[in-house]
């Protein structure tokens, strides 16, 4: 994410959710598919817009595992942990990933290209394991793929 | 001659390269449907091309694979090795008894001309012949239960939406689907999306309800974008709207996304999620049907169980009645995942039993060693060894064994399973996606976490095994819902039936 976070695109989403009944996740998803994490520093614009207290508004943003506040590295992986794809060897992708890209789930690779998550179930589940880059999701991937998904992403500079 | 070709546009099929293979279609002149997918995802992507009129198909293809296919087609199809013959003699599929599924696959989930030839909207136009309470008593009268997991009456519910007083009332379609192994709700969502949309619009009209939320989960984009599109096109061909094919009664439905909170799922927890809260499961009562979505009247079903209202209001009640045993009528959803050869979505009457799904439908293990255990009805249901996989697959026989269907998820291990890791992660789940609410919930499945590796680790073993069914107990007797309140099930069946990986 090049973009620098902007109260211009911030204030015009507020805008367009602020009446809508149960806007709020609205909102955030919006204004994390445009600066890439929720800012800190606009929740006090988002709790005054829709009346609620900033307290209020950052536990409602930290409940939900989707949202950040702070920037993503440039793709996001996230290898599926439930069971059904445990069944077919997601414990030891997840472990292959670690060690590819140096950094834990959860953080982002030094050369902030990928943020690596988990995820518990993608509906790809006979077809495991599975994996998501950014939003295309991946089947029957084996440390081989997965080492082609990351070195892809390292070469491709955005999403 | 132009060659006529369907391949699926669905999660799986693209994540198996079906977009790929699709490009090599359209660059070799292939008159190209993008269907959605029949649910055999073990044969994704799967190439249906029409030979003499039949649906002949070929799976699972690759863009190497074209060319030569291509070639095949005008010799001798069948001797191709991803030959698979005419779609629906595919055991596979013939072995089926398809009625919520029976349009998948067929053609483009988005045109409505085909959805209108394949019988779709004939329940909409039937209800809207009708009173409220008639819609009301054909779906009581069909015997529908929730396909959400409790499996609770549905006809119940929608008297109660009707029979409550509100200015305002809603339906909402769970479409959470948050139990790994299923896909049933996204098959339908990415297939054949307007039966989802005909059987809100049903409801809508049966409770007396004018606003819809589809509460999706965000792990699903394709079927996000085709709901959006799928409701845009609706909405223009006055399916949905103020004035619902002229018959001056409007229904209309708006699209949220979740946000990646398991809970999210349990209805409740559901309604404040859409209300922009934190997900919290609520107290009950009061039930949501009597105050729910901003303490209106709100009728909440999984999005099969509305699907199939369009089925029910289609074929009459009576018509619904004639599949299943006992008390569950209907066809049963069940979803074959994890380690099993032939996985995929598969539609039956109740009474199948787990062993023909894993043998018959299943081939067995996909990494060809002996299956161990069968984990079904999602995170929260049991582990199921070999002694117990002939029962009939009905709610009440599982009943009977502290088990349940769930949703249907179905998920195989074989034997290099470790049951301990198991259990450990059936608490660990709970721990990061429980509301908060319930300290047992909370608390309790973050010490059994701890308990579970001191026992793995042999540290005062019989202490600790005491200590674990104690925090069942409190989890199971002190949880608000099922999420605390189930998660003993996973954790004592694996130590009930396969206590030896226990250290
Ligand atoms: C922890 C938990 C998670 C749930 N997840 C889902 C889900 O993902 N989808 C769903 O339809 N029902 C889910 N349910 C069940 C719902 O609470 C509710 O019973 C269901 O939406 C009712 O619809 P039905 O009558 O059509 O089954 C869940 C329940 C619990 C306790
Ligand atoms: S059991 Fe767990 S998830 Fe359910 S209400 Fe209690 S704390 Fe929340
Ligand atoms: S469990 Fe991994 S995709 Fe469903």
């Amino acid at each position: 994410m090049s973009a620098q976070p902007s109260s211009k695109s911030v204030i015009a989403i507020i805008e367009r959710w602020k009446d809508e009944p149960g806007g709020l996740l609205p909102l955030f998803h919006d204004v994390q598919a445009a600066l890439g994490y929720v800012p800190p520093e606009s929740l006090s614009e988002i709790a005054g817009a829709l009346n609620l207290s900033r307290a209020e508004v950052h536990g409602v943003l930290s409940f939900y595992h989707d949202f950040r506040t702070a920037p993503a590295g440039r793709h996001t992986v996230q290898i599926c942990q439930a069971e059904a794809c445990q069944a077919v060897g997601a414990r030891a992708l997840a472990q292959r990933a670690t060690e590819l890209l140096g950094t834990e789930f959860g953080s982002t690779s030094d050369d902030g290209g990928v943020t690596l998550e988990p995820v518990y179930c993608l509906g790809n589940c006979a077809c495991g394991p599975s994996v998501r880059v950014d939003n295309r999701v991946h089947g029957r991937v084996d440390s081989e793929r997965l080492e082609a998904l990351l070195a892809a992403c390292r070469q491709r500079e955005e999403p | 001659m132009t060659v006529e070709a369907f391949l699926p546009r669905d999660t799986t099929a693209l994540a198996l390269d079906a977009d790929e293979v699709a490009a090599a279609l359209l660059d070799a002149g292939v008159q190209l449907t993008r269907n959605g997918s029949r649910g055999a995802f073990w044969l994704e992507p799967l190439l249906e091309v029409k030979v003499n009129g039949e649906r002949i198909a070929f799976g699972p293809v690759t863009v190497e694979d074209i060319p030569g296919l291509l070639d095949s087609l005008a010799a001798e199809p069948a001797d191709h090795p991803r030959y698979l013959g005419p779609v629906e003699a595919i055991p596979w599929l013939a072995g089926q008894q398809r009625l919520t599924f029976q349009r998948a696959g067929l053609g483009d989930p988005l045109c409505l001309d085909t959805y209108r030839s394949l019988g779709g909207f004939a329940g909409l136009e039937q209800a809207l012949a009708m009173s409220s309470r008639q819609i009301v008593q054909e779906v009581k009268g069909s015997g529908l239960r929730g396909r959400g997991g409790a499996a609770f009456p549905a006809g119940i519910k929608w008297q109660t939406v009707l029979d409550t007083e509100a200015d305002q009332k809603y339906v909402v379609c769970n479409a959470d689907e948050g139990d790994s192994g299923t896909f049933a709700d996204r098959l339908l969502m990415e297939a054949d999306p307007y039966q989802l949309i005909e059987g809100m619009a049903i409801a809508g009209l049966a409770v007396g309800a004018t606003r819809g939320y589809v509460y999706l989960r965000s792990e699903y984009p394709l079927a996000a974008e085709v709901l959006v599109a799928a409701i845009e096109r609706a909405r223009e061909a006055a399916y949905l709207g103020q004035d619902i094919l002229g018959s001056g009664r409007a229904f209309d439905i708006t699209l949220r996304i979740g946000a990646g909170a398991y809970i999210c799922g349990e209805e409740t927890s559901l309604l404040d999620s859409l209300e922009g809260k934190r997900g919290m499961v609520r107290v009950k009562p009061p039930l949501p049907a009597v105050e729910g979505l901003f303490g209106k009247p709100t009728l909440v079903h999984n999005v099969l169980t509305l699907a199939a209202a369009s089925t029910v209001l289609a074929e009459g009640a009576a018509g619904y009645q004639e599949l299943g045993t006992g008390r569950s009528r209907g066809t049963l959803t069940l979803q074959l995942a994890g380690n099993i050869r032939h996985g995929g979505l598969v539609e039956v009457p109740f009474g199948v039993t787990l062993r023909q799904l894993l043998e018959d439908f299943g081939g067995g293990s996909l990494s060809g060693r002996p299956i161990r255990a069968v984990q079904v009805g999602g995170p929260l249901g049991a582990y199921l060894p070999e002694s117990q996989w002939d029962m009939p697959m009905d709610y009440e026989a599982f009943a009977e064994i502290g088990a349940m269907l769930g949703h249907g998820g179905v998920v195989v291990f074989d034997d290099s399973v470790d049951m301990a890791q198991q259990a450990r992660f059936a608490m660990e789940f709970c721990a990061l996606e429980s509301c908060g609410k319930c300290t047992p919930c909370r608390i309790g499945s973050t010490r059994g976490v701890e308990v579970i590796d001191r026992i793995v680790n042999g540290e005062r073993r019989d202490e600790n095994l005491i200590l674990l069914e104690d925090l069942c107990v409190t989890m199971e007797q002190g949880s608000l819902c099922a999420m605390g309140g189930l998660t003993p099930n996973p954790v004592r069946s694996a130590l009930a039936y396969f206590g030896e990986d226990f250290g």
